[in-house]
């Protein structure tokens, strides 16, 4: 395996621009958008730590996109750190939020806006699944890990099972599968 | 607001928060029996309304309890509502992360990081399915959907490009 080049190092600025454009383009929830920028266009990250990031803050209570933030603050500037890349994320679409509140009371029925949403949703439904085979092409997980990421597919999108069911009763199997991976290599 | 709406939201939103175990909208449904059932703040209608504004604006899917702290107690009902929900997880995410970076390399921890990685790709695959379902009420949203997965898959450009495009074609045709 040949060294990639050095990751670039954010500052505090950086953290906290980057986490306030994810969370104003952040259609259809911020996780897929989270790894767009930080591994695509900012490369802060790889794949595989990012899924690492994002898996632990599935595990832990709380909204996942969040915990993912102050563990990627946190990872480069600390306390600092993992108050600015959440306060970014959160306050844009807090702010946009409310005024859409005060506009959807308003023109929330108006044929027009209707439509506008109804195709921006599905093109972002679109953007979440794409995200999602994008991140298995890169990562090539071996069978068993990948067995159990279709679990976690079929478990929640299709049958619906309760997100706190579908994490816990996975991650034995997810673990059991990663060290034999690990121990096969 | 009141104090007395004041100290609901607290306690049942930071309540909730603890248990939401997979991320803030796992709890949905318990955020219906605190919002509707147990307070009646608005009706059964109104709360799928607020979740599918919440869902179609950009930002943390959790926003919606912004939306309902809102309708109860205009700002600072939302403000309170959303940091009754993120405050105390935070706390223990943030000593999460410290414990994690002590134990950095050892290799157990590693299995596990490694092992949850499916779980995680699995679930922001199974968002992108349940979106798909709600928003596919004919053959053109669905067929949105499938041309802006095979672009954000197969390609490096923005996704913002396809969001133009939804919306674009939202206004032509729906």
């Amino acid at each position: 395996m040949s060294d990639p080049p050095p990751r670039p190092v954010p500052t505090l600025l950086d953290l906290f621009l980057t986490y306030g454009k994810i969370g104003l383009i952040g259609f259809g929830g911020i996780n897929a958008w989270a790894r767009r920028v930080l591994v695509e266009e900012k490369r802060w990250l790889t794949d595989q730590d990012y899924a690492e990031t994002l898996g632990l803050g599935q595990v832990l209570p709380g909204p996942n996109a969040l915990n993912a933030a102050i563990m990627v603050g946190d990872r480069f500037h600390g306390t600092a750190g993992a108050i600015v890349a959440p306060g970014a994320m959160f306050g844009g679409p807090l702010i946009l939020l409310a005024g859409l509140a005060t506009f959807y009371d308003a023109y929330g029925e108006v044929p027009l806006v209707r439509a506008v949403l109804a195709g921006v949703a599905a093109a972002a439904a679109g953007m979440v699944i794409g995200t999602a085979a994008k991140m298995t092409q890169k990562l090539k997980p071996p069978p068993a890990l990948l067995a159990v990421g279709l679990t976690a597919l079929v478990a929640a999108g299709v049958f619906r099972v309760p997100l706190p069911y579908v994490v816990l009763g996975l991650a034995p199997f997810g673990i059991w599968a990663a060290r034999r991976a690990m121990r096969a290599r | 607001m009141t104090a007395t709406v004041f100290w609901q939201l607290v306690l049942g939103f930071g309540a909730i928060s603890l248990v939401s175990v997979g991320g803030g909208i796992a709890v949905l449904p318990e955020m219906h029996r605190l919002v509707v059932e147990v307070h009646g703040w608005m009706s059964d209608a109104d709360f799928a309304r607020r979740f599918a504004l919440a869902q179609a604006a950009p930002g943390p899917n959790v926003l919606v309890v912004g939306l309902f702290g809102w309708h109860v107690g205009g700002i600072g009902g939302m403000l309170t509502a959303v940091l009754a929900m993120t405050l105390p997880t935070s706390f223990m995410a943030f000593g999460f992360s410290r414990l994690r970076a002590r134990l950095a390399g050892r290799l157990w921890l590693k299995t596990i990081e490694r092992g949850l990685v499916p779980i995680a790709v699995g679930l922001i695959a199974a968002s992108g399915l349940i979106l798909a379902r709600g928003t596919a009420t004919g053959w053109l949203p669905a067929v949105v959907t499938a041309c802006s997965t095979l672009f954000v898959w197969r390609t490096d450009y923005s996704p913002l490009w396809v969001l133009g495009a939804g919306a674009v074609v939202g206004l032509a045709f729906l």
